[in-house]
Protein backbone atom coordinates (compact mmCIF):
# COMPACT_ATOMS: atom_id res chain seq x y z
CA UNK A 1 0.00 0.00 0.00
CA UNK A 2 1.52 3.55 -1.24
CA UNK A 3 0.27 5.64 1.90
CA UNK A 4 2.08 8.78 3.16
CA UNK A 5 4.51 8.50 6.21
CA UNK A 6 2.64 10.84 8.71
CA UNK A 7 5.15 12.94 11.10
CA UNK A 8 4.04 14.80 13.92
CA UNK A 9 6.46 18.01 14.59
CA UNK A 10 6.24 19.51 17.82
CA UNK A 11 7.98 21.88 19.93
CA UNK A 12 8.25 20.73 24.09
CA UNK A 13 8.74 23.58 26.01
CA UNK A 14 9.24 27.08 26.27
CA UNK A 15 10.88 28.43 23.27
CA UNK A 16 9.57 30.88 21.87
CA UNK A 17 10.09 30.29 18.19
CA UNK A 18 9.52 27.61 16.19
CA UNK A 19 11.80 28.79 12.68
CA UNK A 20 13.76 25.80 13.12
CA UNK A 21 10.77 23.75 13.24
CA UNK A 22 8.76 25.11 10.17
CA UNK A 23 11.60 24.34 7.99
CA UNK A 24 11.76 20.96 8.83
CA UNK A 25 7.76 20.61 8.62
CA UNK A 26 8.55 22.00 5.20
CA UNK A 27 11.18 20.07 3.90
CA UNK A 28 9.28 16.61 5.26
CA UNK A 29 6.00 17.89 3.53
CA UNK A 30 8.14 18.66 0.22
CA UNK A 31 9.69 14.75 0.69
CA UNK A 32 5.92 13.58 0.47
CA UNK A 33 4.98 13.10 4.10
CA UNK A 34 1.96 14.24 6.15
CA UNK A 35 3.17 16.59 8.79
CA UNK A 36 0.61 17.21 11.58
CA UNK A 37 2.17 20.79 12.85
CA UNK A 38 1.05 21.44 16.62
CA UNK A 39 2.74 24.88 17.66
CA UNK A 40 4.64 26.11 20.33
CA UNK A 41 4.89 25.20 24.04
CA UNK A 42 3.58 22.09 24.04
CA UNK A 43 4.09 19.10 26.93
CA UNK A 44 5.01 15.81 26.83
CA UNK A 45 1.29 14.72 27.75
CA UNK A 46 -0.12 16.86 24.66
CA UNK A 47 2.30 15.74 22.04
CA UNK A 48 1.58 12.67 23.03
CA UNK A 49 -2.10 12.67 23.09
CA UNK A 50 -1.81 13.88 19.60
CA UNK A 51 0.59 11.69 18.36
CA UNK A 52 -1.91 8.87 19.12
CA UNK A 53 -5.27 10.30 17.62
CA UNK A 54 -3.02 11.12 14.61
CA UNK A 55 -1.65 7.80 14.38
CA UNK A 56 1.69 9.55 13.41
CA UNK A 57 4.20 6.96 12.64
CA UNK A 58 7.62 9.68 13.67
CA UNK A 59 7.08 12.23 16.12
CA UNK A 60 10.17 14.68 16.00
CA UNK A 61 10.84 17.61 19.00
CA UNK A 62 12.64 20.26 18.24
CA UNK A 63 13.92 22.38 21.37
CA UNK A 64 16.39 25.25 21.79
CA UNK A 65 16.02 26.21 25.71
CA UNK A 66 17.82 23.50 27.55
CA UNK A 67 14.93 20.84 28.62
CA UNK A 68 15.98 18.13 26.38
CA UNK A 69 17.13 15.75 28.69
CA UNK A 70 13.86 15.82 30.69
CA UNK A 71 11.33 16.31 28.24
CA UNK A 72 12.56 13.84 25.20
CA UNK A 73 12.75 10.55 27.34
CA UNK A 74 9.33 11.98 28.94
CA UNK A 75 7.54 11.45 25.99
CA UNK A 76 8.97 8.28 24.69
CA UNK A 77 8.31 6.68 28.03
CA UNK A 78 4.97 8.31 27.97
CA UNK A 79 4.49 6.40 24.62
CA UNK A 80 5.44 3.23 25.99
CA UNK A 81 3.04 3.13 28.35
CA UNK A 82 0.06 4.33 25.53
CA UNK A 83 1.47 1.11 24.18
CA UNK A 84 2.65 3.07 21.23
CA UNK A 85 6.05 1.85 20.90
CA UNK A 86 5.88 1.48 17.31
CA UNK A 87 6.22 5.29 16.87
CA UNK A 88 10.06 6.60 15.79
CA UNK A 89 10.86 9.37 18.12
CA UNK A 90 13.39 11.82 16.90
CA UNK A 91 14.83 15.09 18.52
CA UNK A 92 16.27 18.29 17.25
CA UNK A 93 17.80 21.81 18.62
CA UNK A 94 20.45 22.87 20.47
CA UNK A 95 22.11 19.61 22.33
CA UNK A 96 25.30 19.51 23.78
CA UNK A 97 26.92 16.21 22.50
CA UNK A 98 27.52 15.06 25.88
CA UNK A 99 23.92 14.92 26.06
CA UNK A 100 23.01 13.13 22.92
CA UNK A 101 24.48 8.67 24.17
CA UNK A 102 22.41 9.32 27.18
CA UNK A 103 19.31 10.58 25.05
CA UNK A 104 19.53 7.66 22.76
CA UNK A 105 19.61 5.47 25.62
CA UNK A 106 16.25 6.28 27.02
CA UNK A 107 14.99 5.77 23.17
CA UNK A 108 15.41 8.89 21.29
CA UNK A 109 16.96 7.35 17.99
CA UNK A 110 18.46 9.73 16.33
CA UNK A 111 19.37 13.66 17.57
CA UNK A 112 20.08 16.37 14.49
CA UNK A 113 21.47 19.25 15.82
CA UNK A 114 21.67 22.94 14.14
CA UNK A 115 23.20 22.83 10.56
CA UNK A 116 21.78 19.33 9.72
CA UNK A 117 20.47 19.00 6.50
CA UNK A 118 16.69 18.55 6.27
CA UNK A 119 17.88 15.52 3.78
CA UNK A 120 19.63 14.02 6.39
CA UNK A 121 16.23 13.74 8.11
CA UNK A 122 14.17 12.62 5.66
CA UNK A 123 16.72 10.02 5.00
CA UNK A 124 16.90 9.06 8.35
CA UNK A 125 12.99 8.68 8.26
CA UNK A 126 12.80 7.00 5.63
CA UNK A 127 15.20 3.96 6.41
CA UNK A 128 14.22 3.93 10.25
CA UNK A 129 10.67 3.44 10.48
CA UNK A 130 9.00 0.99 13.00
CA UNK A 131 5.74 -0.28 11.16
CA UNK B 1 -8.76 -7.67 22.87
CA UNK B 2 -9.24 -6.72 19.09
CA UNK B 3 -9.37 -3.60 17.14
CA UNK B 4 -13.15 -3.37 17.54
CA UNK B 5 -13.48 -3.90 20.49
CA UNK B 6 -11.36 -1.82 21.67
CA UNK B 7 -12.96 0.97 18.92
CA UNK B 8 -16.12 0.12 20.86
CA UNK B 9 -14.73 0.04 24.36
CA UNK B 10 -13.64 4.13 23.33
CA UNK B 11 -9.38 3.11 22.85
CA UNK B 12 -8.61 6.10 21.33
CA UNK B 13 -5.39 4.07 19.45
CA UNK B 14 -7.86 1.75 17.93
CA UNK B 15 -10.18 4.66 16.52
CA UNK B 16 -7.14 6.54 14.96
CA UNK B 17 -5.88 3.20 13.45
CA UNK B 18 -8.78 2.26 11.60
CA UNK B 19 -9.24 6.02 10.07
CA UNK B 20 -5.62 5.81 8.72
CA UNK B 21 -6.98 2.42 7.50
CA UNK B 22 -9.72 3.86 5.73
CA UNK B 23 -7.34 6.27 4.03
CA UNK B 24 -5.37 4.36 3.06
CA UNK B 25 -7.91 2.26 1.23
CA UNK B 26 -7.11 -1.04 3.41
CA UNK B 27 -9.64 -3.50 3.15
CA UNK B 28 -9.53 -5.05 5.97
CA UNK B 29 -10.79 -1.82 7.02
CA UNK B 30 -14.15 -1.75 4.70
CA UNK B 31 -14.86 -5.16 6.25
CA UNK B 32 -14.92 -3.85 10.18
CA UNK B 33 -17.20 -0.85 9.41
CA UNK B 34 -19.14 -3.47 7.81
CA UNK B 35 -19.45 -5.20 10.86
CA UNK B 36 -19.32 -2.13 13.34
CA UNK B 37 -21.93 -0.04 11.49
CA UNK B 38 -25.04 -1.48 13.36
CA UNK B 39 -23.47 0.32 16.43
CA UNK B 40 -23.33 3.72 15.50
CA UNK B 41 -26.17 6.28 17.12
CA UNK B 42 -25.98 8.58 14.37
CA UNK B 43 -23.89 11.26 15.65
CA UNK B 44 -24.85 15.12 14.31
CA UNK B 45 -22.25 16.13 11.95
CA UNK B 46 -21.48 19.93 11.85
CA UNK B 47 -19.31 21.55 8.84
CA UNK B 48 -17.13 24.30 9.39
CA UNK B 49 -16.66 26.63 6.36
CA UNK B 50 -15.34 29.29 4.95
CA UNK B 51 -12.41 31.02 3.32
CA UNK B 52 -8.57 30.79 4.58
CA UNK B 53 -7.51 32.70 8.01
CA UNK B 54 -11.43 33.01 8.79
CA UNK B 55 -11.41 31.31 11.94
CA UNK B 56 -12.25 27.77 11.21
CA UNK B 57 -10.01 26.19 13.60
CA UNK B 58 -10.45 28.76 16.09
CA UNK B 59 -14.21 28.96 16.17
CA UNK B 60 -14.20 24.38 17.01
CA UNK B 61 -11.92 24.70 19.28
CA UNK B 62 -14.40 27.13 21.47
CA UNK B 63 -17.45 25.47 19.98
CA UNK B 64 -16.59 21.86 21.11
CA UNK B 65 -15.91 23.50 24.78
CA UNK B 66 -19.21 24.39 24.67
CA UNK B 67 -20.63 21.25 24.06
CA UNK B 68 -18.15 19.81 26.83
CA UNK B 69 -19.68 21.94 29.36
CA UNK B 70 -23.03 19.67 28.35
CA UNK B 71 -20.91 16.89 28.50
CA UNK B 72 -20.89 15.64 25.08
CA UNK B 73 -18.28 13.49 23.17
CA UNK B 74 -16.84 15.40 20.40
CA UNK B 75 -14.86 14.72 16.98
CA UNK B 76 -13.56 16.95 15.27
CA UNK B 77 -11.75 16.12 11.22
CA UNK B 78 -9.79 18.46 10.53
CA UNK B 79 -8.83 18.84 6.76
CA UNK B 80 -6.14 20.46 4.95
CA UNK B 81 -4.79 20.73 1.12
CA UNK B 82 -2.20 18.13 0.64
CA UNK B 83 0.43 19.33 -2.20
CA UNK B 84 -0.02 18.17 -5.95
CA UNK B 85 3.18 18.01 -6.48
CA UNK B 86 4.73 16.21 -3.45
CA UNK B 87 1.85 14.53 -2.51
CA UNK B 88 2.73 15.86 1.27
CA UNK B 89 0.86 18.27 3.55
CA UNK B 90 1.09 20.16 6.57
CA UNK B 91 -1.70 19.92 8.40
CA UNK B 92 -2.12 22.91 11.28
CA UNK B 93 -5.15 23.19 12.56
CA UNK B 94 -4.48 21.38 15.48
CA UNK B 95 -1.87 24.66 16.68
CA UNK B 96 -5.86 26.09 17.92
CA UNK B 97 -6.80 23.28 19.50
CA UNK B 98 -4.22 22.14 22.19
CA UNK B 99 -6.08 22.25 25.02
CA UNK B 100 -7.98 19.74 23.80
CA UNK B 101 -5.58 17.40 23.09
CA UNK B 102 -6.07 15.82 26.89
CA UNK B 103 -9.39 15.59 26.85
CA UNK B 104 -10.48 12.06 27.01
CA UNK B 105 -14.11 12.70 25.26
CA UNK B 106 -12.64 14.88 22.83
CA UNK B 107 -10.65 13.11 19.24
CA UNK B 108 -8.98 14.95 17.02
CA UNK B 109 -7.96 13.94 13.63
CA UNK B 110 -6.14 16.14 10.88
CA UNK B 111 -6.50 14.73 7.31
CA UNK B 112 -4.74 15.84 3.74
CA UNK B 113 -7.45 16.48 1.05
CA UNK B 114 -4.97 13.47 -1.02
CA UNK B 115 -6.63 14.72 -4.52
CA UNK B 116 -9.82 15.95 -3.73
CA UNK B 117 -10.97 18.71 -4.77
CA UNK B 118 -14.16 19.85 -3.00
CA UNK B 119 -12.86 20.70 0.34
CA UNK B 120 -13.14 17.28 1.94
CA UNK B 121 -11.25 14.10 1.52
CA UNK B 122 -12.19 11.13 0.36
CA UNK B 123 -11.73 9.08 3.71
CA UNK B 124 -14.04 11.71 5.49
CA UNK B 125 -17.11 10.21 5.37
CA UNK B 126 -15.03 7.38 6.62
CA UNK B 127 -13.88 8.83 9.55
CA UNK B 128 -17.53 9.96 10.16
CA UNK B 129 -18.96 6.80 10.43
CA UNK B 130 -15.67 5.54 12.61
CA UNK B 131 -15.67 8.61 15.12
CA UNK B 132 -19.81 7.82 15.45
CA UNK B 133 -19.21 3.85 15.95
CA UNK B 134 -16.55 5.23 18.64
CA UNK B 135 -19.57 6.98 20.53
CA UNK B 136 -19.28 10.81 19.32
CA UNK B 137 -22.34 12.48 19.87
CA UNK B 138 -21.38 15.60 17.84
CA UNK B 139 -18.64 15.52 14.70
CA UNK B 140 -17.42 18.53 13.65
CA UNK B 141 -15.76 18.71 10.10
CA UNK B 142 -13.45 21.38 9.10
CA UNK B 143 -13.25 22.07 5.27
CA UNK B 144 -9.87 23.03 3.62
CA UNK B 145 -10.89 26.75 3.28
CA UNK B 146 -10.36 27.48 -0.36
CA UNK B 147 -13.05 29.19 -1.01
CA UNK B 148 -15.08 28.63 -3.81
CA UNK B 149 -15.47 24.73 -4.50
CA UNK B 150 -16.40 23.44 -1.42
CA UNK B 151 -19.48 21.73 -2.07
CA UNK B 152 -18.72 18.56 -0.61
CA UNK B 153 -19.51 19.39 2.80
CA UNK B 154 -23.06 19.38 1.98
CA UNK B 155 -23.26 16.04 1.70
CA UNK B 156 -21.39 14.97 4.82
CA UNK B 157 -22.97 17.32 7.28
CA UNK B 158 -26.36 17.63 8.66
CA UNK B 159 -25.49 21.00 9.85
CA UNK B 160 -23.36 23.95 7.34
CA UNK B 161 -21.69 26.84 9.02
CA UNK B 162 -20.31 29.45 6.74
CA UNK B 163 -17.97 31.47 8.75
CA UNK B 164 -17.07 34.75 6.98
CA UNK B 165 -15.07 37.63 8.04
CA UNK B 166 -15.97 41.50 7.64
CA UNK B 167 -14.18 43.45 5.14
CA UNK B 168 -12.65 41.21 3.43
CA UNK B 169 -14.24 42.93 0.19
CA UNK B 170 -15.07 39.19 -1.28
CA UNK B 171 -18.10 39.21 0.71
CA UNK B 172 -20.38 39.91 -2.31
CA UNK B 173 -17.90 37.71 -4.30
CA UNK B 174 -18.68 34.97 -2.40
CA UNK B 175 -22.19 35.45 -2.32
CA UNK B 176 -22.17 35.04 -5.52
CA UNK B 177 -20.10 31.86 -5.74
CA UNK B 178 -23.11 30.41 -4.77
CA UNK B 179 -21.85 30.04 -0.75
CA UNK B 180 -25.61 31.53 -0.21
CA UNK B 181 -26.56 28.20 -0.89
CA UNK B 182 -24.26 26.15 1.20
CA UNK B 183 -25.01 27.88 4.68
CA UNK B 184 -27.33 26.57 7.32
CA UNK B 185 -26.13 29.63 9.62
CA UNK B 186 -24.04 32.17 8.64
CA UNK B 187 -20.89 33.03 11.11
CA UNK B 188 -19.27 36.67 10.99
CA UNK B 189 -15.93 35.85 12.46
CA UNK B 190 -13.71 38.46 14.11
CA UNK B 191 -16.41 40.61 14.79
CA UNK B 192 -14.32 42.84 17.19
CA UNK B 193 -13.18 44.47 13.54
CA UNK B 194 -14.63 47.08 11.30
CA UNK B 195 -16.98 46.48 9.14
CA UNK B 196 -19.31 42.85 10.88
CA UNK B 197 -22.28 45.32 10.98
CA UNK B 198 -21.65 46.14 7.27
CA UNK B 199 -21.18 42.51 6.27
CA UNK B 200 -23.90 41.18 8.21
CA UNK B 201 -26.29 43.36 6.33
CA UNK B 202 -25.56 42.51 2.84
CA UNK B 203 -26.37 38.61 3.91
CA UNK B 204 -29.74 39.24 5.12
CA UNK B 205 -30.21 41.20 2.18
CA UNK B 206 -29.14 38.40 0.23
CA UNK B 207 -31.66 36.05 2.14
CA UNK B 208 -34.42 38.59 2.11
CA UNK B 209 -34.32 37.47 -1.50
CA UNK B 210 -35.35 33.71 -1.04
CA UNK B 211 -38.63 34.25 0.75
CA UNK B 212 -39.90 31.32 -0.32
CA UNK B 213 -37.77 28.89 1.64
CA UNK B 214 -39.08 27.58 5.31
CA UNK B 215 -35.82 27.65 6.87
CA UNK B 216 -34.04 31.26 6.83
CA UNK B 217 -30.24 30.92 8.20
CA UNK B 218 -29.48 33.38 10.61
CA UNK B 219 -26.45 35.56 10.93
CA UNK B 220 -24.16 35.76 13.85
CA UNK B 221 -21.57 37.86 14.92
CA UNK B 222 -18.94 36.23 16.34
CA UNK B 223 -15.42 36.55 17.90
CA UNK B 224 -13.87 33.29 17.87
CA UNK B 225 -10.61 34.51 19.41
CA UNK B 226 -12.27 36.40 21.74
CA UNK B 227 -14.70 34.00 22.83
CA UNK B 228 -17.76 36.11 21.81
CA UNK B 229 -21.56 34.70 20.59
CA UNK B 230 -19.88 31.30 20.86
CA UNK B 231 -22.97 30.62 23.24
CA UNK B 232 -25.48 32.21 20.41
CA UNK B 233 -23.88 30.43 18.10
CA UNK B 234 -24.17 27.04 19.57
CA UNK B 235 -27.76 27.91 19.81
CA UNK B 236 -28.42 28.40 16.06
CA UNK B 237 -26.95 25.50 15.29
CA UNK B 238 -28.82 23.47 17.39
CA UNK B 239 -32.03 25.25 16.50
CA UNK B 240 -31.18 24.10 12.82
CA UNK B 241 -30.73 20.84 14.15
CA UNK B 242 -34.51 20.80 15.39
CA UNK B 243 -35.91 22.45 12.47
CA UNK B 244 -34.43 19.46 10.61
CA UNK B 245 -35.46 17.17 12.74
CA UNK B 246 -39.08 18.78 13.31
CA UNK B 247 -40.04 18.52 9.52
CA UNK B 248 -38.52 15.37 8.79
CA UNK B 249 -35.63 16.68 6.60
CA UNK B 250 -32.91 15.46 8.55
CA UNK B 251 -34.04 11.64 7.24
CA UNK B 252 -34.38 13.56 3.89
CA UNK B 253 -30.63 14.79 3.82
CA UNK B 254 -29.21 11.67 5.36
CA UNK B 255 -30.67 9.73 2.38
CA UNK B 256 -29.16 12.06 0.04
CA UNK B 257 -26.27 12.14 1.95
CA UNK B 258 -25.81 8.10 1.73
CA UNK B 259 -26.79 8.21 -2.10
CA UNK B 260 -24.33 10.42 -2.68
CA UNK B 261 -21.70 8.27 -0.75
CA UNK B 262 -23.10 5.20 -2.57
CA UNK B 263 -22.42 6.48 -5.94
CA UNK B 264 -18.83 7.95 -4.93
CA UNK B 265 -18.02 4.09 -3.41
CA UNK B 266 -19.77 2.78 -6.77
CA UNK B 267 -17.43 4.59 -8.76
CA UNK B 268 -14.43 4.04 -7.44
CA UNK B 269 -14.71 0.57 -7.06
CA UNK B 270 -15.71 0.11 -10.56
CA UNK B 271 -12.86 2.53 -11.88
CA UNK B 272 -10.55 0.08 -9.52
CA UNK B 273 -11.82 -3.13 -10.89
CA UNK B 274 -11.30 -1.68 -14.44
CA UNK B 275 -8.21 0.05 -14.36
CA UNK B 276 -6.03 -3.08 -12.75
CA UNK B 277 -7.50 -4.99 -15.69
CA UNK B 278 -6.29 -2.77 -18.10
CA UNK B 279 -3.37 -2.24 -16.75
CA UNK B 280 -2.57 -5.91 -16.31
CA UNK B 281 -3.50 -6.56 -20.11
CA UNK B 282 -1.39 -3.08 -21.27
CA UNK B 283 -4.40 -2.00 -22.61
CA UNK B 284 -4.56 1.72 -21.72
CA UNK B 285 -1.26 2.32 -23.49
CA UNK B 286 -2.26 0.20 -26.29
CA UNK B 287 -5.55 1.91 -27.02
CA UNK B 288 -3.90 5.04 -26.36
CA UNK B 289 -1.47 4.64 -29.09
CA UNK B 290 -4.28 3.39 -31.73
CA UNK B 291 -5.90 6.57 -31.14
CA UNK B 292 -3.27 8.41 -31.65
CA UNK B 293 -2.96 6.94 -35.20
CA UNK B 294 -6.06 6.71 -35.98
CA UNK B 295 -6.73 3.20 -36.13
CA UNK B 296 -9.55 3.48 -33.72
CA UNK B 297 -11.38 6.72 -32.02
CA UNK B 298 -11.62 7.19 -28.87
CA UNK B 299 -15.60 5.81 -28.03
CA UNK B 300 -14.71 2.81 -29.38
CA UNK B 301 -11.59 2.11 -27.22
CA UNK B 302 -13.64 3.82 -24.08
CA UNK B 303 -15.57 0.25 -25.01
CA UNK B 304 -13.50 -1.72 -25.46
CA UNK B 305 -12.34 -0.81 -21.56
CA UNK B 306 -15.81 -0.81 -20.30
CA UNK B 307 -16.29 -4.06 -21.65
CA UNK B 308 -13.69 -5.50 -19.65
CA UNK B 309 -15.92 -5.07 -16.63
CA UNK B 310 -17.66 -8.35 -17.72
CA UNK B 311 -14.31 -10.58 -18.25
N1 LIG C 1 -9.27 39.58 15.44
C1 LIG C 1 -9.65 38.32 15.53
N2 LIG C 1 -8.82 37.34 15.07
C2 LIG C 1 -9.24 36.05 15.14
C3 LIG C 1 -10.51 35.72 15.69
N3 LIG C 1 -10.66 34.38 15.62
C4 LIG C 1 -9.52 33.89 15.05
N4 LIG C 1 -8.66 34.90 14.78
C5 LIG C 1 -7.30 34.78 14.20
O1 LIG C 1 -7.37 34.42 12.85
C6 LIG C 1 -6.24 33.63 12.48
C7 LIG C 1 -6.69 32.37 11.75
O2 LIG C 1 -7.43 31.56 12.64
P1 LIG C 1 -7.70 30.03 12.36
O3 LIG C 1 -8.65 29.56 13.39
O4 LIG C 1 -6.42 29.31 12.22
O5 LIG C 1 -8.41 30.13 10.93
P2 LIG C 1 -8.79 28.95 9.91
O6 LIG C 1 -9.97 29.40 9.14
O7 LIG C 1 -8.91 27.67 10.65
O8 LIG C 1 -7.51 28.91 8.98
P3 LIG C 1 -7.13 27.79 7.89
O9 LIG C 1 -7.43 26.44 8.50
O10 LIG C 1 -5.68 28.01 7.67
O11 LIG C 1 -7.96 28.09 6.67
C8 LIG C 1 -5.49 33.35 13.75
O12 LIG C 1 -4.39 34.21 13.83
C9 LIG C 1 -6.51 33.64 14.82
O13 LIG C 1 -5.90 34.05 16.04
C10 LIG C 1 -11.35 36.77 16.17
O14 LIG C 1 -12.46 36.57 16.66
N5 LIG C 1 -10.86 38.04 16.04
MG1 LIG D 1 -7.92 25.84 10.33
Amino acid sequence: MDRPIRVLVAKPGLDGHDRGAKVVARALRDAGMEVIYTGLRQTPEQIVAAAIQEDVDVVAMSILSGAHNHLFPKVVNLLRGEGADDILVIGGGVIPDDDIPGLKDAGIEAIFTPGTATSDIIYFINNNLKR
Amino acid sequence: MNIEERLLAGDKRACARLISMLENNDREAFELVKKLYYKSKGAYVIGITGSPGSGKSTLTDKLTKVLRKANKKVGIIAIDPTSPFSGGAILGDRIRMNDLSLDKDVFIRSMGTRGSLGGISKATRGAVRVLDIFGCDYIFIETVGVGQSEIDIVKTADTVVMVMVPNMGDDIQAIKAGTMEIADVFAINKSDLDGADKTKLELEMNLDLNEEKSYRPPVLKVAAGKNQGIEELIMSIMKHKRYLEESGELKNRRIRNNKQELIELTQDELIRIIMEKAVEKDLLDKLAKEVTEKNLDPYTAKDTIVNLIRS
